[in-house]
């Protein structure tokens, strides 16, 4: 399991420099479509062509940075709200507390893809939109679990220490609670990238997501109408969210036993 | 107990209020006139406009108009569909029952596949049984469901015709009865797996880890004191008390459930409220999809406080908090 989780990293890893060196990686142009269509894997093209004739290699690779800048700039959009709603709600208590926990709560049951469907029709599909509203949407987990980290954190006694030396509130949470509430945040932040990713390729594949971006959802929507004679323009975009999911998960599972069980 | 159930009902009255704000506010912020978005109406002139403008209330301030948004939900009224001209309402309400069937079979297959395979995990926690499981359960809930869908599409239905993808009943076929049964049961085996697959994923691990926490309390080692059988300690004693994360969960995934439809009914055709969603978003039909989400919501929300109550009704220390 050890090995596992080091190859998930590793993937992780390489994944992100793709992502980043994409532009300047020897690839044929995603877009261009002077490939033979629906050729099978070889050499030429690893992963076979499109039926419109494109690299799915390239269009894999280009899809990565999309796959990847939606994932994680809604991820960081989603735990900056949890963690200031989050730590508001838990360092103050109270009627606040309750009062933001009851639209946590309601936040995280609702139907929040259907609100992104919704505001993704009204004003068109672009990157930057999707990023916002992904992000405005799965802030509710971060949430919950900033809340309970600065609930129990304010009880201690170095908290205490800090405002018998006369340290005010907002001292207090930057430099005293927010640093020991962060891993377990981080934590469901990996979770959160996850979700993002998975989201951005259901809207992907429903059509609904940057018409001009390629991204992996769509690299399968388009896949749908040829997967019948051309198997690697599913299996090949498929394995990279598959695995791309698969390595955070089990990351963000590692981490968070390990949050779990402090001194292991 | 009413006593809870009634407080948990007036906690949700204003978070459903929120909910509709933020629509209401999401649509006001629109290009374009309200009118088109809230009630679907075509406006054919500049005086036609002033008139639908007034009925709505929409020449008026925007509290004002919100109330006027409130009232017309209150009468049932959703607007009327852009492209087909039904009333909103009507429609989803004809979708809904498809939807159901779907959503109550999916969570059957996973709440029973998932503590079955939870169950038996926890049994023998660390060995090669329990790991392989876990991979297992990793994997199903790393795998989006629309991969899931096509994946079972290309080798269950293209390879080895075994279920038909498309529909809820065959075309041109008119069963009744029993038959019709079958088919529809037919039809329902695919979708209703790619929509159980992530959740049985994810109960089969809370149900582990649960149970082998409560596999160590002094009450099974009592129970297996007096000799009673392992299959009686794990099934009646232990995993009723294991089964309480697992509830919590149900009632919190229930948003992320109608995601799992409008995918898996686009793929499979399924013609319900999540086929409606997508044809509504490939056909601009703002007012279909504004009341898709307000209708979902209030299912969801109810849908979750039915889910509290059952806490409660397991669990007495909640209920006499």
């Amino acid at each position: 399991m050890r090995r596992a989780r080091l190859l998930a990293v590793v993937f992780l890893g390489l994944l992100l420099v793709v992502g980043v060196l994409t532009p300047i990686l020897p690839l044929p142009s995603p877009r261009s479509m002077t490939a033979r269509p629906l050729q099978s894997p070889s050499w030429a093209h690893l992963f076979g062509t499109d039926d419109l004739g494109r690299d799915v290699f390239a269009r894999v690779v280009w899809g990565t940075r999309v796959s990847l800048s939606v994932g994680l700039a809604s991820a960081a959009i989603a735990t900056a709200i949890g963690t200031i709603l989050g730590a508001l709600a838990g360092y103050a208590g109270g009627t606040l507390d309750r009062a933001l926990m009851r639209i946590t709560d309601a936040s995280l049951v609702l139907p929040t893809f259907v609100l992104i469907l919704i505001v993704v029709a009204i004003f068109g599909a672009s990157v930057g939109l999707v990023i916002l509203i992904i992000g405005l949407t799965s802030w509710p987990q971060t949430a919950r679990v900033a809340r309970a980290e600065f609930l129990t954190l304010r009880e201690r006694e170095f908290v205490l220490a800090a405002r018998s030396s006369g340290s005010s509130d907002a001292r207090i949470v930057r430099v005293h609670l927010l640093p020991n509430a962060l891993p377990p945040i981080l934590v469901t932040a990996t979770l959160r990238v996850g979700t993002a990713i998975l989201t951005e390729a259901s809207l992907g594949f429903l059509g609904a997501s940057d018409p001009n971006a390629i991204s992996w959802g769509q690299l399968l929507l388009n896949a749908l109408q040829v997967m019948r004679d051309a198997w690697w323009t599913v299996a090949f975009p498929g394995l990279a969210i598959s695995l791309t999911i698969l390595a955070l998960n089990s990351v963000g599972d590692t981490l968070a036993a390990r949050a779990a069980t402090p001194g292991r | 107990m009413l006593k809870y159930a009634l407080g948990r009902l007036v906690e949700l009255i204003p978070v459903f209020f929120l909910c509709l704000l933020l629509i209401f506010l999401i649509v006001h912020a629109a290009p374009g006139d309200p009118v088109l978005y809230l009630y679907g109406q075509h406006i054919s002139s500049g005086e036609e406009l002033q008139r639908l403008r007034a009925q709505y209330g929409l020449d008026q301030p925007l509290l004002a108009r919100f109330l006027v948004y409130l009232g017309s939900l209150a009468r049932g009224d959703l607007g009327r569909s852009i492209s087909t001209g039904h009333p909103v309402g009507q429609v989803i309400a004809r979708h809904l029952p498809p939807t159901l069937l779907l959503m109550l079979t999916a969570l059957v297959l996973a709440v029973g596949g998932g503590v079955l395979l939870g169950a038996v995990a926890a049994r023998r926690p660390n060995t090669v049984t329990d790991s392989a499981l876990m991979l297992l359960t990793l994997i199903g809930y790393s795998i989006p469901t629309f991969l899931l869908g096509l994946l079972l599409i290309l080798i269950l239905s293209v390879h080895v015709p075994l279920f038909p993808t498309f529909g809820m009943t065959t075309l041109g076929q008119d069963y009744t009865g029993m038959r019709r049964a079958i088919d529809v049961i037919h039809h329902l085996t695919l979708p209703a797996i790619v929509v159980a697959v992530w959740y049985l994923a994810i109960y089969a691990r809370i149900t582990r880890v649960s149970l082998i926490g409560v596999l160590r309390e002094p009450y099974v080692a009592s129970a297996r004191a007096k000799g009673l059988s392992e299959w009686t300690v794990t099934f009646h004693h232990a995993l009723r008390n294991a089964m309480l994360p697992l509830v919590t969960n149900l009632g919190l995934q229930l948003g992320s459930m109608v995601t799992g439809a409008i995918v898996t009914e686009t793929l499979f055709a399924w013609p319900g409220i999540g086929y409606l969603s997508y044809t509504a978003l490939l056909q601009r039909d703002y007012p279909m999809l504004v009341g898709i989400f307000v209708i979902s919501s209030v299912c969801v929300l109810v849908a979750n406080l039915l889910t509290d109550l059952a806490y409660a009704m397991c669990d007495p220390r909640i209920r006499l908090r």
